[in-house]
C-alpha cells in the first residue's frame, strides 16, 4: 500500500522560489480550507471512536444499566480464559490461512491462463467477476442451498460418481472450509482482474530477452513474472488478510438461525464481537475484543509489508 | 547470409492454448453454476422444490409474485438505493476534493495528513460500531425519517480508499492546465470543479461503482443501527426475512435473483470502468 510518488510535504528543494510569499500563503490557506470538513469527519467518525473503544474496554460497560463501573484490565484477563474467544480466534486464523493463499493462487493461475488466450478473453474475465458484484447475503443463501445435505446439487453429483453424500455446512468439521469456499468464490473475480493488471504492466522486452537467452517458460516465470508481480501479490495478500480477519457477513448468513455454525465451528472474531455487544450488551468486554482484533490486524499488516515487499532493480 | 529462424513448435502451443481454454471453461461453469441453480430454483413451484431435477418441469413466476406483494422487498430495495446513491455522491465529491488537494497543493503537514487518512483503513469496523451506536442512540437518530437514514449512511460518507484512488489519478494531471486557469484568474474551487474534475471522469466512474457496491452490500452497521422495519436495507431485510421465512427456498431464491439481477445488469454496463479502476489501484498500490 506504500505509495511511490513524493510523499514529502513542504516545498521540493529543487524548485526555485518562483512564487511570491503571498501567493504561496494563499495556496496553503486554500488547501486547509478544502481539507477542513473531511479531516473533521475522519476525526469524529474514525479516530475519536477508536479512542472511545480503548476507553470502553476498561469498563464493565452495559448500555442497559445506569452504573458503568471501571474495571481496569479485568476484561483482558477474562479474555485469556474465554474458550469461545479462543475458538473464534482459531477459526479466524484458519479462514485466513485457507482463504488468502487459495484465492491468490487461483486468481494468479486464471490470470496466467487468460494471458494465453486471445478470443473471448473479455467475456471470461466478466464471467469470473460476476460473483464479486453479487449481494453477499443472496450469495450465502445460494451456497446453503447448493451444499444442502439432502437437496443440494453438489451431493447429487457426488452420488453420480458413487461417492457418499457429505454433510458440508451441518458438520463441525466441514462447515468452515465450505464457508471459506464461499468467500473465495466471491473474491476470485477481483483477484483475477488484479493479477491481469499486474501482468499487463510487465514490459514484454524482458520476456523477449529471456527467450533469446534460451530460458525455459518456468525459468522466465520464476525470474521475471514473480519478482515483477511482487507489488501486486503484496497488495492482494495484505488487503485479503485484512478482509478475512474481519469476516462476518458470510458467516452470519450461512447460518442465520444458528449463528456460529455447528458447535461454533464457523464462529469468527467479528461475529463474536457482534454477539457480545448487541446480543448480550456486554459492550465493555466486546470493546476489549475489538482492541485485540485491531492489534492483530496492525501487527500482521506491518509484518507482511515488512517481509513481503522486495525491491527489485530491473 | 540468410538465417531462417526455426519454425516455432506449433502443435505444442496449439495444444497448450486448447488446454487453457478447457481449464478456463470448466472454471467458468463452476463459477456460474450457483447463479444458474438460484434462477432455476426460483422458478420451481413449492411441490417441485425438493425433487432434484435440474430444470423446473413447470416453471412458475409465483415465487416472484409472492416476494413482491407479500414482503417488504420493494421497500428494502428503495432504502438500499437511496442510501447507496447519497453515500456515493458524497464520497465522489469529498474524496476527489481531498485527493486533488493532496496531489496538487504544497502545504505543511501534507504527508502526515495522507498517512493519517490511509491508516484508518486498518481500524476494523467492529472497533467503531459500539461508539457509533452509543452516539446515534444519544442523539436519538433512529426514529425519524431523515435521522434514521443519516444514521445508516454517516460512516461511509467519506472513504479513505477513495482518497487514495483519487490522489493517484490527480497526480497524473499536468500542472500547466491548472496554472493556466490560475493565470486567467479563476478561483481555486472553480479550477477543481471545472478544470480538474472533468479530466478524471474514468476515476470518478470506478470510484462510484466501488462505493455503490460497498454500500449496497453493507451489512454489519445497518444490522446494528436499524431499529424499525421500514428502514431496513436490502441485505438486512433479506437476512431477517430468511430467519422469518424459515425454509421457503423458492421465495428466498426469488428474492436473491431480484437482488442479484439489477447489480449484474449495472456491472455488464460499466464493466470496462470497473476493471480500469482495479487496474489503477492495484498497479501503483
Amino acid at each position: 500500500m506504500a505509495t511511490t510518488s513524493k510523499l514529502r510535504g513542504g516545498r521540493p528543494a529543487a524548485r526555485a522560489p518562483a512564487r511570491t510569499g503571498s501567493l504561496r500563503r494563499h495556496q496553503i490557506r486554500t488547501a486547509y480550507t478544502f481539507l477542513l470538513v473531511p479531516l473533521l469527519f475522519f476525526l469524529v467518525v474514525r479516530f475519536i471512536p477508536t479512542l472511545m473503544s480503548l476507553r470502553l474496554s476498561l469498563f464493565d460497560w452495559n448500555i442497559l444499566r445506569e452504573q458503568q463501573p471501571f474495571v481496569g484490565l479485568e476484561n483482558y484477563r477474562t479474555l485469556l480464559e474465554d474458550g469461545r474467544f479462543g475458538q473464534a480466534l482459531r477459526n479466524t486464523a484458519l479462514y485466513t490461512l485457507i482463504g488468502v493463499p487459495v484465492q491468490v493462487a487461483l486468481g494468479l493461475g486464471i490470470a496466467l491462463l487468460l494471458g494465453r488466450v486471445r478470443a473471448l478473453r473479455g467475456l471470461y474475465r466478466a464471467l469470473y467477476f460476476a460473483p464479486y458484484v453479487t449481494p453477499i447475503v443472496a450469495a450465502a443463501w445460494v451456497w446453503q442451498w447448493v451444499f444442502s445435505p439432502q437437496f443440494g446439487p453438489v451431493n447429487t453429483f457426488l452420488g453420480w460418481l458413487h461417492l457418499p453424500a457429505q454433510p458440508f455446512l451441518t458438520s463441525p468439521g466441514q462447515a468452515l472450509p465450505t464457508t471459506a469456499a464461499l468467500v473465495v468464490w466471491q473474491n476470485l473475480g477481483f483477484q483475477v482482474v488484479l493479477f491481469l493488471a499486474g501482468l499487463a504492466a510487465i514490459p514484454r522486452v524482458y520476456y523477449e530477452a529471456a527467450e533469446i537467452d534460451g530460458a525455459s517458460g518456468a525459468q522466465a516465470f520464476r525470474k521475471i513474472t514473480l519478482p515483477l508481480l511482487n507489488p501486486t501479490i503484496v497488495f492482494s495478500v495484505v488487503t485479503g488478510t485484512i478482509a478475512y480477519l474481519q469476516l462476518f457477513t458470510q458467516v452470519v448468513n450461512l447460518n442465520f438461525t444458528d449463528q456460529g455454525g455447528p458447535l461454533g465451528s464457523t464462529m469468527t472474531v467479528a461475529l463474536y464481537i457482534y454477539q457480545l455487544a448487541f446480543g448480550r450488551y456486554q459492550m465493555g468486554y466486546a470493546s476489549a475484543v475489538t482492541v485485540v482484533l485491531f492489534l492483530i490486524i496492525l501487527l500482521i499488516t506491518l509484518l507482511q509489508l515488512r517481509f513481503l515487499t522486495r525491491r527489485y532493480d530491473a | 547470409m540468410t538465417v531462417t529462424a526455426a519454425p516455432p513448435p506449433r502443435r505444442r502451443t496449439d495444444l497448450r492454448t486448447a488446454l487453457a481454454y478447457l481449464i478456463l471453461t470448466v472454471g467458468v461453469i463452476l463459477t456460474l453454476f450457483p447463479f444458474a441453480w438460484m434462477l432455476l430454483t426460483s422458478l420451481k413451484s413449492f411441490q417441485e422444490l425438493f425433487n432434484l431435477a435440474f430444470l423446473p418441469a413447470d416453471p412458475t413466476l409465483d415465487n416472484y409474485r409472492q416476494v413482491l406483494t407479500e414482503t417488504r422487498f420493494l421497500q428494502w430495495f428503495g432504502n438500499s438505493l437511496l442510501v447507496a446513491t447519497v453515500t456515493t455522491l458524497s464520497v465522489l465529491f469529498f474524496d476527489s476534493l481531498v485527493g486533488y488537494t493532496l496531489a496538487k497543493f504544497d502545504f505543511p503537514g501534507k504527508s502526515l495528513i495522507f498517512i493519517l487518512i490511509l491508516s484508518t483503513l486498518m481500524i476494523p469496523t467492529e472497533m467503531l460500531v459500539v461508539p457509533w451506536f452509543v452516539g446515534v442512540s444519544d442523539l436519538g437518530l433512529t426514529r425519524s425519517v431523515p435521522g434514521a437514514y443519516f444514521a445508516i449512511m454517516f460512516p461511509g460518507l467519506i472513504s479513505a480508499f477513495g482518497v487514495f484512488l483519487m490522489r493517484q489519478f490527480f497526480e497524473s494531471l499536468p500542472d500547466d492546465l491548472l496554472e493556466a486557469a490560475r493565470i486567467d484568474g479563476m478561483h481555486e474551487f472553480g479550477i477543481f470543479w471545472r478544470v480538474a474534475l472533468p479530466l478524471v471522469r474514468p476515476a470518478l466512474a470506478s470510484l462510484a461503482i466501488f462505493t455503490f457496491l460497498g454500500n449496497w452490500n453493507a451489512f454489519l452497521w445497518p444490522l446494528i443501527v436499524i431499529q424499525q422495519p421500514q428502514f431496513r436495507t436490502l441485505p438486512v431485510g433479506t437476512a431477517l426475512f430468511n430467519g422469518e421465512a424459515g425454509t421457503q427456498w423458492g421465495l428466498i431464491m426469488a428474492a436473491s435473483s431480484l437482488a442479484v439481477i439489477p447489480v449484474l445488469l449495472v456491472f455488464a454496463f460499466f464493466q470496462r470502468q470497473i476493471i480500469e479502476g482495479i487496474v489503477l489501484t492495484g498497479m501503483k498500490g
